[in-house]
């Protein structure tokens, strides 16, 4: 049944956004102009493509979010069994919070995090 | 007490619908009242929230707000949907059109499914799966994919660099977000919504059982949240003076509607995570030793609990957003990096420290 509604929730987002698209376009009103179509750039044309190369800093934090977002989803299983295996659990699970720190101050270490 | 499992209602339903027809068909019905139960609270909810943005903004400035259409300015909201609605939706000429109009459908879908998996009463619940907040932070990190989509395809530099700060942004405190809720679940032991508001209900709220870690796990929470939401001193995607909108410059009329409707449910299920997780979803207020005042908060329904505490916690990252300036990109990544991901590890250890031996209430 919980699948059965996930897939009810999703089909709705995706329906209301369809009906209410085609909705708005049925009572619009609509005009053409060649300069209406123009990309929003404070009046003057664009220059070039807006599809380039990017700064790498969005990059560097991407990879360091991957990293630690997989690590935290290890962590999840163990966050549910905590009570049940008591100090034992926190100390074996704190080696691996060990090397997680580990990563985060070689980053910052290097200047990683730091936004040039 | 007023002890109300919500369950009754739906099994009832579906014992009334598959008496009269075939089980696929009762299933296919239930289905399309739930998505017409979505849609009515998401847009109920849409409306309540803009408006309440709008007079408490107004509050903060000393101002008085919408007050010219219908009373108190109560219909604004109104007129402003119908607006949207019958504005063009322009289509411009060098956007990667695919991708461009694929955008909204993300947006909206992450931010409805993820509004089912609020708990609003005892068995009120559309999606209760028993890894619940592992799903939720799953679909809601599908909503940052929509935004970047929309920033890339609109072929603008103002959208592309809004998307890109928001992709950052949000990546990086979904860190915070992930740790917080990884605290609370070691001291719930599970990840099912309504066993966490069940427990909670039994033995007092969360932010009480967890004391000092819970705490500051609420208030890492709220910080992160709101960034989240690309609201308050972290709107740096669409900050209007130097990005005219950010990721959604080139959208127009409803388009621009759906990431403006995204934007404050995103808001409001951030809310409701937050009073589901730490302030007890729909059970009562509990103080041990005050048995009348106990019986006279059991008489209110869980319902008007867990709302209420939700536009609690929304008026607190109301209060944040109106009361701070903006911060700059590097202010932000390195106030995640450097302050709250350290801090939130600190946290849970410190609470694994207090589930381990026994400290919690």
């Amino acid at each position: 049944m919980n699948f059965t509604l996930f897939v009810t929730a999703l089909l709705t987002g995706i329906a209301f956004v369809a009906v209410v698209t085609i909705l708005a376009k049925l009572i619009s009103p609509r005009s053409f102009n060649a300069q209406k179509e123009e990309a929003y750039e404070c009046g003057v044309p664009t220059r070039g493509r807006s599809w380039m190369q990017f700064r790498v800093g969005y990059y560097l934090f991407a990879i360091l979010f991957l990293m630690f977002d997989v690590e935290t989803m290890f962590l999840f299983p163990w966050a549910v069994v905590m009570q049940t295996l008591g100090p034992a659990g926190l100390f074996s699970v704190l080696f691996f919070l060990f090397i997680l720190v580990l990563g985060l101050a070689y980053a910052w270490r290097k200047g990683a995090l730091k936004w040039q | 007490m007023f002890d109300f499992d919500f369950k009754i209602v739906t099994e009832w339903l579906h014992a009334l619908l598959t008496g009269v027809m075939p089980e696929w068909a009762a299933i296919l019905t239930e289905s399309i009242l739930v998505a017409l139960a979505i849609i009515t609270l998401y847009a109920v909810f849409a409306i309540v929230l803009i408006y309440m943005e709008r007079k408490v903004c107004a509050a903060f400035q000393c101002r008085l707000g919408p007050m010219r259409v219908g009373p108190w300015g109560t219909l604004q909201v109104f007129g402003d949907v119908f607006k949207m609605l019958t504005k063009e939706i322009i289509n411009l000429r060098k956007t990667d059109m695919f991708l461009h109009n694929l955008a909204p459908f993300l947006v909206v879908t992450a931010s409805m499914t993820t509004f089912a998996c609020l708990p609003w009463n005892k068995g009120a619940q559309i999606i209760d799966f028993n890894v619940g907040i592992f799903f939720f932070l799953a679909i809601s990190s599908l909503g940052v994919v929509g935004i970047l989509l929309a920033g890339w395809s609109s072929n603008n530099k103002y959208s592309l660099i809004g998307a890109m700060r928001s992709g950052a942004q949000i990546i990086s405190y979904e860190l915070s977000i992930g740790m917080t809720m990884l605290t609370m679940i070691c001291l719930t032991g599970t990840m099912s919504f309504s066993e966490i508001c069940a427990q909670q209900a039994a033995e007092g709220w969360n932010i009480f059982r967890g004391h000092i870690p819970a705490v500051i796990a609420f208030v890492i929470y709220l910080i992160a949240g709101n960034a989240e939401c690309n609201r308050g001193p972290f709107d740096l995607p669409e900050c209007e003076s130097e990005l005219t909108a950010g990721y959604h410059t080139e959208y127009s009329g409803m388009h621009f509607g759906y990431y403006y409707l995204a934007e404050y449910l995103n808001l409001f299920i951030c809310a409701g995570m937050a009073s589901t997780i730490f302030l007890g979803g729909w059970a009562p207020l509990v103080i041990p030793g005050l048995e009348g005042f106990n019986e006279v908060m059991a008489c209110i329904p869980g319902a008007v609990w867990f709302v209420g505490k939700t536009f609690f916690v929304v008026f607190l990252l109301m209060w944040l957003r109106w009361t701070f300036p903006r911060l700059r990109i590097d202010q932000i990544l390195s106030l995640e990096w450097k302050y709250l991901v350290p801090l939130s590890m600190i946290n849970l250890v410190l609470m694994a420290l207090v589930i381990a031996y026994g400290l919690h209430f």
